[in-house]
């Protein structure tokens, strides 16, 4: 600051674009994100966003978690990407989207009983609004099978009215928005071979040996 | 994806330190927070209807410097006593710290479009088409309340 002429601006322009010492320090980047998180905590408390997420803890790793108003819409394993997921719910839901935990909590707990074995049917509201009308007429089946049971890829598309379908069931099973809660491990192939699976056929067989089903040997 | 807006948790994260900013130094740290909230609150209400290719930085600091506005009407309606310019002026020439306190005093009192200018440039870094849409006047003018604002401000705070 070696020129001081009385008609130069700089100084004091330097001191407004750096401003009060807490605004612009580490100190003031938390002050900011305290009074984010304080912000959706009210969103969230006040039903302000269209879509509340979460990560879940399980044997799989953090699982990301979504609800709306009406329920659970999506569920995805750690292998995908948490923006890609969250850009095609703005695209095809809304984009008022926030990160609250609260709203997520009965996800969070019926899962819990889930994996540790205290819980054989989920009592969550879904919400079916990411998943087409095929796929709701597969996925419905699919809800229906009980615990410890299975169903074949043709016997699903049968029961979702088209019968030649077991290809096309498999697609519908494949892009499941809510694994686990709506249980598409549970269907096999004909034979009994597990088939496929979004989340890897590892963790398929995994939740059918929690649920006591018949598994192929590996 | 740039042909849809970013999910709203991420257009807070990425804004809200700009926002903090331009709230505490418009405001002061002690409003700062009411106004933080009811800015995003604004936002995520309105945040739906936004065009994708909209300027998000301009368009939130447009709403927090709105916020600002109410806040500062507020405060004078509630009459506090204004800062003393002879203590701001003994202030300003002891130390560069308390020069710097006695240079918010100073924009706190600015008129204010002139205060909305200031800030507008210099803390949230708008072009002056932006601050002129932010303010409701021309770009013109929005220049001339910037440089009488700064004019102001070279006579409290000599640089």
């Amino acid at each position: 600051m070696t020129d001081n002429s009385p008609t130069d601006s700089s100084a004091i322009v330097e001191v407004l674009r750096l401003g009060p010492a807490c605004a612009h320090d580490g100190a003031g980047a938390s002050a900011a994100a305290q009074a984010a998180r304080r912000l959706v905590d009210r969103v969230a408390a006040e039903g302000l966003a269209d879509v509340s997420y979460a990560t879940v803890e399980s044997p799989f790793g953090s699982l990301f978690a979504a609800t709306t108003k009406r329920g659970l819409v999506r569920l995805a394993f750690p292998e995908e990407s948490t923006d890609s997921v969250l850009e095609r719910i703005a695209r095809r839901l809304s984009p008022r989207i926030v990160e609250a935990a609260a709203p997520l909590d009965p996800v969070r707990r019926e899962l819990e009983d889930y994996f540790t074995g205290r819980r054989r049917t989920f009592d969550l509201s879904l919400d079916w609004s990411l998943i087409g009308p095929f796929g709701r007429r597969v996925l419905g089946v699919t809800s229906e099978i009980p615990y410890g049971g299975v169903l074949s890829y043709a016997e699903v598309a049968a029961e979702a009215g088209s019968p030649r379908g077991s290809r096309a069931a498999g697609n519908a099973l494949g892009s499941n928005p809510i694994p686990i809660v709506i249980p598409c491990h549970r269907v096999l192939r004909s034979g009994g071979a597990l088939g496929g699976y979004g989340g890897g056929l590892e963790r398929k067989r995994w939740l059918l040996e929690l649920e006591g089903a018949p598994t192929p040997r590996r | 994806m740039s042909d849809a807006l970013p999910p709203f948790q991420r257009f807070l994260d990425a804004q809200r330190d700009a926002v903090w900013r331009f709230l505490v130094r418009s405001v002061g740290a002690a409003e700062a927070e009411d106004c933080f909230q009811e800015t995003f609150i604004a936002a995520l209400r309105a945040y739906p209807r936004l065009r994708a290719d909209s300027n998000l930085r301009a368009w939130v600091l447009t709403i927090a410097h709105r916020k600002a506005l109410d806040a500062h009407r507020a405060r004078a309606r509630r009459a506090v006593p204004v800062a003393d310019i002879d203590a701001a002026d003994a202030r300003a020439e002891s130390n560069p710290a308390a020069r710097d306190e006695a240079l918010w005093d100073a924009v706190s009192e600015l008129p204010a479009r002139q205060r909305s200018a200031v800030t507008l440039r210099y803390i949230a870094d708008l072009p002056h088409r932006d601050i002129a849409a932010a303010i409701g006047c021309s770009e013109e003018a929005a220049r001339r309340s910037l440089s009488e604002g700064l004019a102001k401000l070279r006579k409290v705070v000599p640089a």
